[in-house]
């Protein structure tokens, strides 16, 4: 069975979505009732202050956790029915992920590191290899294939990692402060490349506690103490 | 390679140092590992070898006594070994007899002989000159085979000549009887040890220099079973001491079983010690993969977010472990080896061992079975970490990865 239907056109559905868990003694409830639809092909931030739930939200809806109550659909399927390894498969196929402090396997080539999920998926070593390529070239790098992320900056770190999170095309693509550890220049470069990417029909979600860059998106869903406070779409702002 | 492959030996080569060390540490334990096999299975591979090196499985001696423990003689040898030769059964029987015998003038006062029948002989083999034949009459000098250590000590060559003497009485300082020997071979003796000068003469001709009451003794005799088998051996063996009351025959498997009685320490002592060695084996292995996936955390966190299996991570830090074991046993064997044979010189150069007894004997299958023992114990070592990496919970890390 697949584990999405991609041909549905709304890619994210949050139905009442709650979000608790403890950390020490506390319980921490960090997203609280939110409702949420993200169509194919949107480009959209989601911002607020420190710790109104947005990263947490955009785990929910990356499928590597899960909601306390409410449900998630990503492409139609609800992650909360997904065992650890559904949901795995789910997220090799249909979710990539851009972190902000990039995560490549230091003692991979950026070759190797885009590589890393095509294998997950069973491609064999010359079909990585060209997908891999490809990527690289799509987001600037194809002449930096060999080098190993020390020997990349920052913004070349993170286009790998871009690179890695489209590897296996997924449906949906969704980054944590993606250019949190970047300068304000290299920063905006990456945002270029998010923009590239949408119009070329990916979905793009991306948490952002900075306002400027979140209004680079045509889509942005502010948070506050785990709600939505405001969503409001280009031209509306 | 595969991918896994890759990251695995990448994520070794991340810490050189650290991987070197424990690599080194791996090879000493699995070179340890492997001494401790070969020494184990060595002496009781090297004595049977040895009381097998020219196909004698039986050896019979004066009852209640092992070969050559006492000085004691077997009398009426001749019908006892013509009974042996008439066993359809028995395809060869080699007596011998042990004795001193004096070497007027010599740098040193005596040597062990042996007295043998040239052609049946299973004591030595010949390794340079001529062999004696089975006897060599009256008048003639006597032709002799010594070691190399005899040809050293007394300062001759073969084809020299010299005195050697029986029933010394110690008073008058004379022998009772003479007779001069012509070096005509040296061989390597195997039952001898290397440090000690040994001769063999005819036996009829070592009976007459002996005097009268030797005329029909040996010290030992050397049986050969037509059929090679434990049993077919142990029914020979049954009938030589259902005949021949006067002697004990014991077969080469009993005399394994009896050494390996007296050696049980040194098996023990090895088996503890090569227990000892897999054990580090293992906890090298468990520390540094353990060490490694607490490094790596937020990486393996990174890897489940993108879609890697728990039994990726788990296979992945297997890998590790494998390639550590892998890498450390490759060295181990090569350092195994050296010190094996270096430790084999020393132990060979203690007193009263047998010329061609080994301590550490390269045993195939016995090697690769504790190497491969050790390999999977290493790989296995990984597994406890394999398993906490496996379960890494991905948010939780991911976020003290953020704040470390």
């Amino acid at each position: 069975m697949p584990l999405a239907d991609a041909t549905v056109q709304t890619v994210i559905r949050c139905e009442q979505v709650h979000r608790r868990y403890t950390m020490g003694d506390a319980e921490v409830h960090a997203v609280r009732g939110i409702d949420l639809e993200i169509a194919r092909g949107e480009f959209a931030a989601i911002t607020g202050p420190s710790g109104c739930g947005k990263s947490t939200l955009l785990h929910l809806l990356g499928a590597i956790d899960a909601p306390s109550s409410g449900r998630v659909l990503v492409n139609g399927r609800d992650t909360a029915t997904l065992g650890d390894a559904e949901a795995t498969t789910f997220r090799l196929q249909h979710v990539g992920f851009v972190f902000q402090r990039f995560y490549l396997m230091p003692t991979l080539s950026a070759q190797e590191n885009v590589e890393l999920p095509l294998a997950e998926a069973g491609l064999g070593k010359a079909a990585r290899r060209s997908r891999a390529s490809e990527l690289l070239g799509y987001v600037g790098l194809g002449d930096r294939r060999g080098h190993r992320p020390t020997q990349l900056s920052g913004g070349e770190q993170q286009r790998v990692a871009i690179a890695r999170a489209l590897a296996n095309s997924p449906a949906l693509l969704l980054a944590d402060e993606p250019t949190g550890e970047l300068d304000a220049a290299t920063g905006e470069r990456l945002l270029d490349l998010f923009r590239q990417l949408n119009r070329d029909g990916t979905t793009l979600v991306f948490v952002t506690h900075d306002h400027v860059v979140a209004d680079t998106a045509q889509r942005v869903i502010r948070l506050l103490d785990g709600q939505v406070s405001s969503d409001t779409r280009r031209g509306e702002r | 390679m595969s991918m896994r492959a890759t990251l695995a030996f990448a994520t070794l080569r991340r810490h050189p140092a650290r991987t070197v060390l424990a690599v080194l540490g791996i090879a000493v334990a699995a070179a340890l590992l492997l001494d401790m096999v070969m020494l184990a299975t060595g002496m009781r591979e090297s004595f049977r070898s040895l009381l097998l090196t020219r196909g004698y499985q039986l050896r019979v001696s004066p009852k209640g006594t092992l070969p050559f423990d006492s000085e004691a003689t077997i009398d009426g040898a001749t019908a006892i070994v013509a009974a042996l030769r008439a066993n359809p059964d028995i395809t060869a029987v080699s007596p011998a007899l042990g004795t001193t015998l004096a070497l007027p003038g010599q740098a040193f006062p005596s040597v062990f002989t042996l007295g043998l029948e040239a052609d049946v002989q299973g004591d030595y083999v010949l390794e340079a000159g001529r062999d004696m034949p089975v006897t060599a009459g009256p008048s003639a000098p006597l032709p002799a085979v010594v070691n190399h250590t005899f040809l050293v000590r007394t300062g001759k060559r073969l084809g020299d000549t010299l005195t050697v003497a029986a029933g010394i009485d110690a008073q008058l300082r004379t022998a009772a009887r003479n007779r001069v020997v012509v070096l005509t071979g040296e061989g390597r003796f195997f039952y001898v040890p290397a440090e000690t000068p040994v001769m063999a003469l005819p036996l009829p001709d070592v009976r007459t220099l002996l005097g009268p009451e030797y005329r029909d003794r040996m010290s030992v005799a050397m049986a050969e079973s037509r059929l090679g088998d434990s049993v077919s051996v142990e029914a020979v063996r049954s009938w030589i001491a259902t005949t021949q009351p006067r002697v004990t025959a014991i077969s080469t498997e009993t005399a394994i079983r009896q050494v390996e009685e007296r050696l049980s320490y040194f098996r023990q002592l090895a088996f503890v010690l090569g227990a000892i060695s897999l054990g580090i084996g293992f906890l090298l292995v468990a520390t540094l993969v353990t060490l490694s996936v607490n490094e790596r955390r937020g990486e393996i966190a990174v890897l489940r977010a993108i879609g890697t299996q728990k039994g990726g991570v788990l296979r992945q830090v297997l890998l590790e472990g494998f390639m550590l074991s892998g890498a450390g046993i490759t060295g181990g064997l090569f350092l195994g080896l050296i010190t094996a044979k270096w430790l084999n010189g020393i132990l060979r150069d203690f007193p009263g061992l047998p010329a061609a007894f080994d301590f550490f004997l390269w045993s195939p299958e016995a090697a690769w079975k504790s190497l491969a023992l050790l390999l999977v114990s290493g790989t296995l070592a990984g597994l406890l970490p394999a398993w906490r990496a496996a379960s890494i919970p991905i948010i939780r890390s991911l976020r003290e990865d953020a704040v470390g």
